[in-house]
């Protein structure tokens, strides 16, 4: 640990039922994950004096979030002293980490963090949607996209599922990654869901059944794409030296990665075959003596299996471009591996969480909850990366 | 459609691929920004590119996002010869699926929808 980050620690965590077309209030969920969270914690909600989230409420399209920080504050009637919420971050749970630098700079003691989704409800039987696309259907006659859209829906282009295809196609053109070691990302979270009661699919995949499903966009087939769910998790983060006494042992942040040090953009971007987690991982390992050997498990976001790829290479569990082989034939990355990953399913399995189901996973394994898909060993130490393009961000965990 | 990025747009009517450039050093802007990023002078303008470029990567849309786009469909990065990485998304047409390399040639053409001019590119031999 070289900066300030250890002064903080995640001390408890919650998740709501997570699943498909729930048709549950999106602040009713919000609500199960926050109390579950404080309460793992053995916190009251009096002790709460931070919030933070990604990203704000009721931002994007229809499901992609929920209640923001003035609906929730108010609803359990917290007192705080620091929040902060919204989608300019690094990534995900770039919310975290705000909440980490806060708490290390005495701006709070306990943040609760959350991330709450609802999109399987909200895109209901018509599949998943578009990205700024005209909303209630029509011929998109006369529409136009605005922001980083104008540059993409012209071209149908409307899904990160196209955008990042094309850095997985760049990819394979440059290393000679295939599609058969992009499917270890997939058939990995699949066998790890099956040992994860709240996982959404569980159900065996074999590679065969992974060449049988239709393209989306290649190299991308169906199981590269993961799946859409409603859902809400909270993690708190609070001030290591007032988690000691609480229920868990804290998990002490040991360093986080936040950079961005190309252009902000999913075509601009200097290297076709990575994206802004280059920097977040190169970050993350210059602010703490560990190294990449020292990770026992490993929570990599993969909201494209291609992007599980990319924060192997990304956080240097293997070198550029040695993405591919580093998964071949999976071992590697299975529970009983060198670098178990996605221990809980990912999203591609277990459901489309938005970042914060890595971290939660992360706890669950540093605190040996994950029953039938425990990692072995006592793992101590795990890493939490989310984002695609350019959001990215991620932490180090260590229970000493 | 704004002042910043009408050139774009509409340059096709005239069959120029238009983006803007730095009066001052000559570098090339896009997405537009009322900024050269490499000298930092505000005189900046649009000015035709050559509409020359090579297929930076692609991908095959087979999934139905939009109506009006009817997969399968060539969605693909091109990076303009004017300056290296100087890149748009685009869609490749009159072009075999089957055909589409990395670092093929291609060029613009361009396709007129509503009161907007899109640029998409073909194969160039």
């Amino acid at each position: 640990m070289k900066g300030l980050e250890g002064r903080a620690a995640i001390s408890g965590i919650g998740q709501s039922q997570v699943g498909r077309r729930l048709g549950r209030d999106a602040m009713d969920l919000t609500l199960d994950a926050c109390l579950d969270a404080i309460a793992d914690a053995g916190l009251d909600r009096s002790d709460i004096d931070g919030v933070a989230t990604y990203p704000g409420g009721w931002f994007g399209p229809s499901g992609f979030s929920g209640p923001g920080i003035p609906e929730l504050q108010d609803a359990l009637r917290l007192n705080l002293n620091w929040y902060a919420g919204g989608p300019e971050a690094a990534g995900q749970l770039g919310s975290v980490i705000e909440a980490v630098a806060a708490v290390a700079c005495g701006f709070a003691k306990h943040v609760l963090c959350f991330r709450t989704v609802w999109e399987s409800t909200a895109q209901g039987g018509g599949g998943r949607a578009g990205i700024g696309t005209p909303s209630g259907g029509g011929s998109g006659k006369g529409f136009r996209a605005s922001g980083i859209m104008e540059w993409t829906l012209p071209y149908g282009a409307a899904s990160a599922a196209v955008w990042i295809a094309m850095f997985a196609q760049r990819h394979m053109h440059e290393y000679g990654t295939t599609r058969a070691q992009l499917a270890q990302i997939a058939l990995n979270a699949r066998h790890n869901a099956a040992l994860n009661p709240k996982a959404i699919y569980r159900e065996p995949m074999s590679l065969d059944d992974y060449f049988a499903a239709r393209m989306i966009s290649t190299p991308f087939c169906l199981f590269d794409c993961d799946v859409p769910v409603d859902g809400s998790t909270a993690v708190i983060v609070s001030r290591t030296d007032c988690a000691r006494d609480l229920l868990r042992p804290p998990l002490r942040v040991e360093a986080v990665g936040t950079a961005l040090r190309g252009r902000p953009s999913w075509d601009q971007f200097d290297d076709l075959t990575t994206m802004a987690m280059r920097d977040a991982g190169a970050m993350l390992w210059e602010r703490t003596d560990l190294r990449p050997a020292d990770v026992d498990v490993a929570e990599l976001y993969d909201g494209f299996s291609f992007l599980a790829m990319a924060w192997l290479e990304a956080l240097g569990f293997c070198g550029k471009g040695e993405g591919g082989a580093f998964v071949e034939g999976g071992a590697r990355i299975a529970l009983t591996g060198e670098l178990p990953l996605n221990t809980h399913g990912g999203q591609l399995s277990a459901g489309r969480l938005h970042g914060y189901g890595f971290l939660h996973e992360a706890a669950v394994q540093l605190w040996g909850d994950g029953g039938a898909r425990q990692v072995h060993g006592d793992p101590r130490v795990a890493v939490a990366a989310a984002g695609g393009g350019p959001l990215g961000g991620c932490l180090l965990l260590v229970r000493d | 459609m704004t002042a910043r990025n009408a050139h774009f747009w509409t340059g096709g009517a005239r069959g120029e691929l238009c983006l803007l450039r730095c009066s001052a050093c000559r570098h090339w802007i896009h997405p537009p920004a009322p900024i050269c990023p490499a000298c930092l002078a505000r005189d900046v303008a649009p000015e035709a590119v050559s509409g020359r470029a090579r297929v930076a990567t692609f991908t095959v849309n087979h999934q139905s996002w939009i109506p009006g786009f009817d997969p399968p469909y060539l969605v693909a990065i091109v990076e303009l010869d004017e300056q290296r990485g100087l890149r748009l998304t685009t869609n490749l047409v009159k072009c075999a699926i089957e055909d589409v390399r990395i670092d093929m040639r291609v060029r613009v053409v361009f396709e007129e929808r509503d009161d907007v001019w899109i640029p998409l590119f073909e194969p160039a031999e």
